[in-house]
């Protein structure tokens, strides 16, 4: 049954808005930002507490709000057996930790920064197992990659902090990448990324052809995460880390998130040879290669890392023997372990705090100097070692009993020995643990005296470890429910496998085989020294410096081809990028689907092939006296004039308008531009570099011409007839072009005159810098040809320039004005007064012109963004969409009858956008010549005529 | 005319990408306005060629229009190249005056290139 419950995106939210706390509350002092750092997490579990009922009646709490409803991505939380046992798991260790952090950091390491990682990790694991989305799983996935990667990388003046937490960084983070892929195909076959959706399409999913894709790229998510061969290389050097972070993360959290995931999944996945063969023969060799590297490791803290690789191949093992009651049993050792691997770790943690080493081979006798740290170890081992009484042992003998009935292949003993050897070193590095750590004689040479720590520091062991006893005497009556909810869960529903969670189950193979274990864990220890001798001198692969190696071999990689596609020099990325558009455009044009042909071919007149002839004698003329800068500049000219000519010819006088006032400009802007540039351009490129380069122009021009000319023969679909019909009806106007620009699609418009506005500014900015910088002294010493014009402001050109002026700026007014119905409007209308202004510059010089300039370019272009904005806006008040336009036609008695639409102040905007920024372009570059030591003229010409006639007279 | 637009339109492409991959910054200059003008026409094509049909609606009677939708995105593709020519003969310009050449490749890292230059 499912009940909604808002308390589940409390929780879920709880952790990373307490993540804030820490940062505030750490000048209140150490102890203030441990309390209240513990107040969060204390209130996501008083939450989780008022929930548990439901769930242990086996009820299932949900809640959902839409986030992505498109992609299939909601926050959507659900809170089953399972999860009621991780997050209880989380929150609870999570308090305890917080609790012994705050002994165990010293005054020098930053709190603050500790606890809010701590909580960031906290509240992504917690995301994990109450997220019923796996989209947002997924996310949640990755966040605990990355707060790990800061949990573990805390001591960041340590390298081997840096290094190994670098490498777990990298290695879930691969591996979550590949969840990721696995995820998306799981969610395509079931049609829902929901959990509670794919959770009861198991057969659907196991019979998919996808299966086994999905199943691989989710099974590497879960055994990078969960440490397992051959991934199980990172966790050992995440040891660097403080130990509250080892304690937390590779107890109950981080390392454990892999097998949540597969015991998860199990409904979804599990039961398939596949699944089988994968999972258990990846935790089985997990389990006892964990364990054998634990026996040989002389760091305690190294020791118990592989001990929990070992338990975690365990915990694999049994979620891929695909029974039930194997899984019900993996649940009761994740309990299990987690209550004595926490202690184990704190423990460790307090005799390096205490003794300054970690070094087993250092240590001994610790039991008369640290009599309650030697007590909580030594439950939290014998545990480990699986003995009776503690809880250890009660799951450690319902998996050798799985184990005892589980055949590989054809081989029915294959399993239970392997497991049994397993279990026969467990024993062995448990007992190894307490013997060489506590037992034996007091030595005189530990790095500092021990003594056993202040409660604070014991209390969170102490606490697990009575849970140990606890559990491991009544586990029916302490854990039982418990187990079989979450197990429950964990099978996805349907009848419970019979199970006892009893200390006696009678004389069973597990019986024997467990006393194999026990009594072969003692020889072992008995012979450890031999033993160790004997591993030191054998050559083992060190994960480590492969790993490092093969990231050196990626890098070397991604170097090489970066080096080589980005070496610095545009020219070589712009070949790449036209080579690699013309092979798609290859594959695309051979790709078939080229229709006939629906178009007839139109005549060529006379006219035109002139026209033509002219155009691509000067293209090719510019191309080939490139060098020569000022000639080619002059007859880029040609090309665009005969680009206007065609476009008058095609039936687009606007086009036409523009393209021709556009060339004025751009060729004035190159000539003033090329003033300061050298004006040759000299010989560099190799005749095999122009080769090259012809071969990739002349394909790309062949390739677009065939694909032009393929288009312009077939007819198309097009949007354009409903602009026709509507454009004298709902905008008011007869240029179809013009209503197009300023009404059906004046958003656009509107954007591309705030770009062209940005242009403006940039360039204004840009030469502002330069004329402030270095350069502008080196403008000031330019020595110009002594060839120049001694008359740069001909008689001539003023008094015409001065003539035109008004007839210019009455035709730009004109063809503003006519816009809307006749080709014209603002664009042209902007283009057309610029170039009557700028001739006035030209003819009469900067200053003098300049002098009689009473407004600012800037505000041009502000003011008109601002009136085409108002003018959408309007249409707003209306009640009609931004940029609707309205039009009437107004008859006063002296004149014609005449239009007015607002849409006229919307192109009005754009016209003083467009005159804004061509002129404050043109002003900007021609601020360089007045800095480059150009005489500053105050009079229209730089001799006075009158002067001349007058001093005639005088002689 | 189809020949002659898209024959047209090659030679621009052609002219403009030859001269786009050259290693100074002015004939780099040039080949964009050229490889504007080819993308201004290609877009121009696409609305496909009409004679005497432009689209300004007439008061007399039927008349047929030619496509005035590309005509209108190409109207303000001419002036943002415009703008875009601008700005980027303004960087070149800075970048000569600021460095005393318009070379357009950086020099390839460890070459040592930059010293041989260094100075021309």
């Amino acid at each position: 049954m499912f009940i909604e419950h808002g308390f589940l995106l409390v929780i879920a939210a709880l952790p990373f808005v307490g993540a804030l706390i820490p940062g505030l509350m750490i000048r209140a002092g150490r102890t203030a930002c441990a309390s209240f750092t513990a107040l969060p997490t204390a209130f996501a579990l008083l939450l989780l507490a008022m929930l548990a009922p439901d769930v242990m009646q086996g009820n299932v709490i949900r809640f959902e709000v839409e986030w992505l409803p498109q992609l299939g991505l909601s926050a959507a939380f659900f809170l089953d057996g399972l999860g009621l046992l991780f997050a209880g798991m989380i929150l609870g260790v999570g308090l305890l930790i917080t609790l012994y952090a705050r002994f165990y950091l010293s005054s020098e390491d930053p709190m603050g920064q500790f606890y809010t990682y701590l909580l960031l990790f906290q509240g992504a694991m917690l995301g994990i197992v109450i997220s019923d989305n796996i989209l947002l799983l997924l996310i949640f996935w990755e966040l605990t990659s990355l707060s790990s990667f800061l949990l573990i990388g805390y001591w960041k003046h340590l390298p081997e902090g840096r290094q190994g937490a670098r490498m777990a960084l990298a290695v879930t983070g691969a591996g979550g990448l590949a969840m990721i892929g696995g995820m998306l195909i799981l969610g395509n076959i079931v049609g829902s990324y929901n959990l509670t959706d794919i959770l009861v399409a198991g057969d659907l999913i196991r019979a998919s052809d996808w299966y086994l894709p999905a199943l691989i790229l989710i099974l590497l998510g879960a055994f990078t995460k969960s440490a397992q061969f051959p991934f199980h290389f990172w966790l050992p050097h995440a040891m660097a880390a403080p130990t509250p972070v080892s304690a937390y993360l590779h107890s109950a959290t981080m390392v454990k998130a892999g097998v949540f995931l597969m015991a998860r999944m199990w409904p979804a996945l599990a039961g398939t040879d596949a699944w089988f063969y994968l999972v258990a023969t990846t935790g089985l060799i997990t389990m006892v290669l964990g364990a054998l590297i634990a026996l040989f490791k002389d760091d305690l803290k190294a020791l118990l890392a592989f001990s929990t690789v070992s338990h975690l191949g365990l915990l694999t093992m049994l979620l891929g023997f695909g029974t039930k009651l194997a899984a019900v049993v993996a649940v009761f050792h994740i309990i299990n372990h987690l209550t004595f691997k926490a202690a184990l770790f704190m423990t460790a943690g307090i005799v390096d705090h205490e003794t300054h080493t970690r070094d087993i081979k250092r240590l001994g006798g610790l039991r008369h100097l640290m009599p309650v740290t030697f007590l909580i170890g030594t439950v939290g081992a014998l545990s480990m070692a699986g003995i009776p009484l503690f809880n250890g042992f009660l799951s450690k003998e319902m998996m050798l009993e799985e184990a005892a009935h589980t055949s590989w292949g054809n081989s029915p003993y294959a399993v239970g020995v392997l497991a049994t050897l397993g279990a026969l070193l467990s024993v062995a590095y448990s007992f190894r643990f307490i013997a060489h750590v506590f037992l034996g004689p007091v030595r005189d040479d530990y790095p500092a005296k021990p003594h056993d720590p202040p409660f604070g520091m014991w209390a969170a062991p102490g606490l697990l470890v009575l849970g140990v006893v606890i559990i491991g005497i009544m586990p029916a009556a302490v854990v039982g429910p418990l187990v079989a909810v979450a197990g429950g869960a964990v099978i996805g529903g349907g009848e419970m496998p019979y199970y006892s969670l009893k200390i006696w189950h009678g004389v069973t193979p597990a019986l024997f085989m467990s006393v194999i274990a026990v009594a072969g864990g003692l020889v072992l220890l008995a012979l450890h020294r031999p033993l160790d001798w004997l591993w030191n001198a054998l050559p083992r692969p060190e994960a480590k410096i492969i790993f490092d190696a093969l990231i050196a071999r990626v890098a070397a990689l991604s170097r090489g081809i970066t080096e080589t596609m980005h070496n610095g020099a545009i020219s070589r990325y712009l070949a790449i990028f036209f080579v690699t558009t013309l092979i798609v455009g290859y594959a695309a044009w051979t790709g078939g689907g080229l229709t006939m042909e629906t178009r007839p071919v139109l005549p060529v007149p006379p006219a035109v092939a002139i026209g033509w002839v002219l155009l691509i004698v000067a293209v090719i003329t510019v191309t080939l006296t490139h060098r020569r800068r000022f000639l080619s500049l002059v007859i880029l000219g040609v090309v665009g004039l005969m680009l206007s000519a065609g476009f008058v010819y095609l039936s687009a006088p606007d086009l036409a308008l523009t393209q021709i006032s556009v060339e004025t400009v751009t060729i004035m802007l190159l000539l003033l531009a090329l003033h300061f540039l050298p004006k040759e351009t000299p010989v560099e490129s190799g005749a095999a570099l122009r080769i090259r380069d012809g071969v990739i122009a002349g394909a790309s021009g062949l390739a677009l011409a065939a694909l032009s000319y393929a288009f312009m023969l077939r007819d198309v679909d097009t949007i354009s007839d409903y602009h026709l019909a509507n454009s004298y009806e709902g905008g008011g106007g007869t240029n179809v072009v013009n209503v197009i620009l300023v009404d059906f699609r004046g958003y656009d418009t509107y954007g591309e005159i705030i770009v062209l506005g940005i242009a403006g500014l940039v360039i204004f900015a840009l030469m502002e810098t330069l004329l402030n910088g270095p350069v502008s002294r080196r403008l000031r010493e330019t020595v110009y040809a002594p060839d120049r014009s001694r008359d740069r402001h001909p008689l001539m050109m003023v008094v015409a320039t001065r003539v035109m002026m008004p007839i210019a700026f009455m035709v730009g007014i004109y063809i503003f004005l006519r816009g809307h119905n006749e080709p014209g409007g603002g664009f042209v209308a902007g283009l057309v007064i610029s170039i009557a202004l700028l001739m006035q510059y030209m003819a009469s010089g900067f200053a003098w012109t300049q002098a009689r300039q009473r407004f600012e370019y800037h505000g041009l272009i502000g003011f008109g963004v601002v009136i085409a904005g108002l003018t959408g806006a309007g249409a707003m008040l209306a009640g009609k969409p931004f940029l609707t336009s309205a039009y009437d036609y107004f008859h006063f008695p002296p004149i014609e009858e005449f239009e007015l639409a607002t849409a006229m102040a919307f192109d009005l905007g754009v016209f003083l956008v467009v005159f804004g920024a061509v002129m404050l372009m043109l002003y900007s570059l021609s601020r360089l010549a007045r800095i480059a030591g150009e005489t500053v003229n105050r009079e229209p010409m730089d001799y006075d005529p009158t002067d001349t006639v007058e001093k005639r007279k005088e002689a | 005319m189809e020949v002659v637009v898209a024959s047209s339109i090659g030679v621009l492409t052609a002219s403009g990408i030859y001269l786009i991959l050259r290693l100074r910054a002015f004939p780099v200059i040039l080949g964009l306005a050229m490889l504007s003008y080819a993308a201004n026409a290609l877009l121009f094509a696409s609305g496909r060629l009409a004679i005497n049909m432009p689209p300004v609606l007439s008061k007399y009677g039927e008349a047929s229009y030619t496509d005035p939708l590309p005509q209108a995105l190409v109207l303000t593709a001419i002036v943002i190249s415009f703008g875009m020519t601008a700005v980027l003969v303004m960087v070149a310009l800075a970048s000569y005056l600021e460095a005393g050449n318009d070379e357009v490749n950086m020099d390839a890292p460890g070459t040592g290139a930059a010293d041989e230059k260094a100075g021309s």
